[in-house]
């Protein structure tokens, strides 16, 4: 139902659908027009509305995985079984359809453009959404390690590849596989684990930031690992991913 | 001027034993402002608590022995959706009452987990409401409110507590964890008594 | 950035990111940022680290560490209520500071 807006308040405002790219078979990427948009800081989300014709409305979260830019954004939604707002987003919404949304959202989980610091990403499955927002506009080293079930789950594939191949050598990815490796893949699949995170992690005492995205229990596990190895837990920000409601 | 979305099909609301608002969800969604506790039966208590102090309980074992009724009923949850014919075992909260003496106008049940919701203690008798431990045949699950919830089905479900651990008599109302965060203190759905100002 | 949780037998509950949109458009500012002090157990957290159980007539902001409740927002017909019973100072970070 349409509501006035708070004075000073954020508002909900229209957005349309200008392309969408898939990601895996049940992951893609909308690229959203907003007039007015200024763009947000990486690690930042949206909240999307919808409308049924019959005036019947439901809201989500979602990360925003574009580099910062005005007008234009991009969200990746992985579809929920049985979800009432993912699988519209994924399997039906199209260039021209129009939504509404709220944002940029969030200043604790965000990686700021003035920050000198590395930056240390860790992302499990579509936890990596704003994980990628931060890939897209580092400016400091950045190493991220991703994990997910198989290559074939893997969102931003091209993307990430295009990102590790920059001739500056900023950013360097690293995949883990819990369920299926690749064919000749050098450890068989297994979940994140010290050994694997001190691999990609720079020397406890450097002065690095760490963000993990993920489902609960891995964004706990991976926290619990960072301060094992000798992070200071002021510097890990955390973000609980994950689709239970879609 | 809200933007409807192309494509997106919402609920829909065509059946007519609905009260105002509510849709029919098949489904039994769970709904929590806050973890689930759980509790063993061994350490399982239920208490009722006059407004002099005086406390009945019953242990799981002698809870579960006193008689019981079949029921089924709708219910209507605050959120808007409605489930029909929904089929509990419980005991009677005047089977709870019938030893008890009591000027008492009000209750407020308290739950495992820290929850509470207030009634007027005229709608939790003469067969209105009951402290169930079963849903549809089977023991009631924790995300449902087990070991035993309350239900009291011609009132918004937010008002059948899950986990219920006691019910409080007193001479005054006492609002509980929604009632004093805007929520409507009595909660009838046909009068779609959602909030405090309905 | 959504919901959250292993389990299907619990409960889910989300980050307090999740309470950007809806206090930001009560208050226009970013309070996830703010710190809370639980009354209960007393530590402080900023809000975006709080749990939020969102599954219910309104949002339920709780500690991660005792589980107590430091925040409940609901939004009736007519009002938005944020009730901080549950915490003791909220704190909020300065630009520029």
């Amino acid at each position: 139902m349409a509501r006035a807006a708070i004075p000073g308040g954020l508002t909900w405002r229209p957005a349309t659908v200008a392309a969408t790219r898939a990601e895996t078979a049940t992951a893609r990427t909308l690229v959203l027009d907003v007039d007015g948009w200024t763009g947000h800081l990486p690690g930042q989300h949206v909240d999307i509305r919808l409308t049924a014709p019959d005036g019947y409305t439901a809201e989500r979260s979602y990360s925003i995985s574009s580099a910062p830019g005005p007008g234009r954004l991009e969200v990746t939604v992985q579809t929920v079984i049985d979800g009432e707002v993912s699988p519209y987003l994924v399997d039906v919404a199209g260039p021209g359809d129009q939504l509404e949304i709220r944002g940029p959202l969030g200043g604790w989980f965000v990686r700021r453009p003035a920050d000198p610091r590395p930056a240390l990403l860790i992302g499990g499955g579509s936890g990596v959404a704003p994980l990628v927002s931060m890939v897209r506009a580092a400016t400091a080293p950045t190493r991220l390690l991703y994990s997910t079930r198989s290559p074939s789950d893997a969102l931003f594939r091209a993307d990430l590849a295009a990102a590790e191949a920059a001739d500056d050598a900023r950013v360097a990815v690293t995949h883990v596989y819990t369920r299926v490796a690749p064919p000749g893949w050098p450890t068989p699949p297994r979940r994140l684990d010290a050994d694997a995170l001190a691999r990609v992690a720079w020397p406890h005492d450097a002065d690095v930031v760490a963000f993990v995205c993920g489902p609960t229990a891995f964004v706990e596990t991976v926290a619990d690992l960072l301060v094992d190895i000798g992070h200071n837990p002021a510097n890990i920000r955390t973000e609980r991913f994950g689709p239970s409601r879609g | 001027m809200a933007v409807i979305t192309r494509g997106f099909g919402g609920r829909r609301r065509d059946d007519t034993d609905l009260p105002p608002g509510q849709y029919r969800t098949d489904d039994f969604p769970v709904l929590s402002a806050g973890p689930t506790p759980r509790i063993g039966l061994d350490k399982w208590e239920l208490a009722v608590v006059t407004e002099i102090g005086e406390r009945s309980t019953w242990s799981w074992t002698e809870f579960t022995a006193l008689p019981a009724d079949e029921t089924t009923v709708d219910i209507h949850c605050v959120t808007h959706w409605s489930k029909f014919g929904t089929r509990w075992r419980g005991v009677s909260v005047d089977t709870l009452l019938a030893d008890v003496e009591t000027s008492a106008e009000y209750v407020v049940a308290h739950c495992y987990g820290g929850y509470t919701t207030n009634i007027p203690l005229e709608d939790l008798i003469d067969g209105q409401a009951w402290v169930a431990y079963e849903f549809d045949g089977e023991p009631l699950a924790p995300v449902h409110g087990g070991p035993a919830r309350l239900l009291v089905p011609h009132l918004y479900f937010w008002k059948s507590a899950k986990w219920l651990r006691a019910l409080e008599l007193r001479l005054d109302d006492e609002p509980g964890f929604w009632e004093t965060a805007g929520y409507h203190n009595y909660g009838d759905p046909w009068r779609e008594q959602r909030y405090r100002a309905d | 950035m959504s919901t959250t949780n292993v389990g299907a037998d619990d409960p889910s509950w989300v980050d307090g990111n999740a309470l950007a949109g809806p206090l930001g458009e009560l208050m226009g500012t970013d309070l996830t940022v703010a710190e809370l002090t639980c009354a209960n157990c007393r530590t402080t957290r900023p809000l975006a680290a709080m749990r939020v159980f969102d599954r219910a007539p309104g949002l339920v902001a709780r500690c991660p560490g005792c589980e107590d409740v430091v925040m409940r927002l609901v939004r009736t017909t007519e009002r938005a209520l944020i009730d901080l019973r549950g915490s003791l100072v909220v704190s909020f970070p300065l630009p520029n500071a």
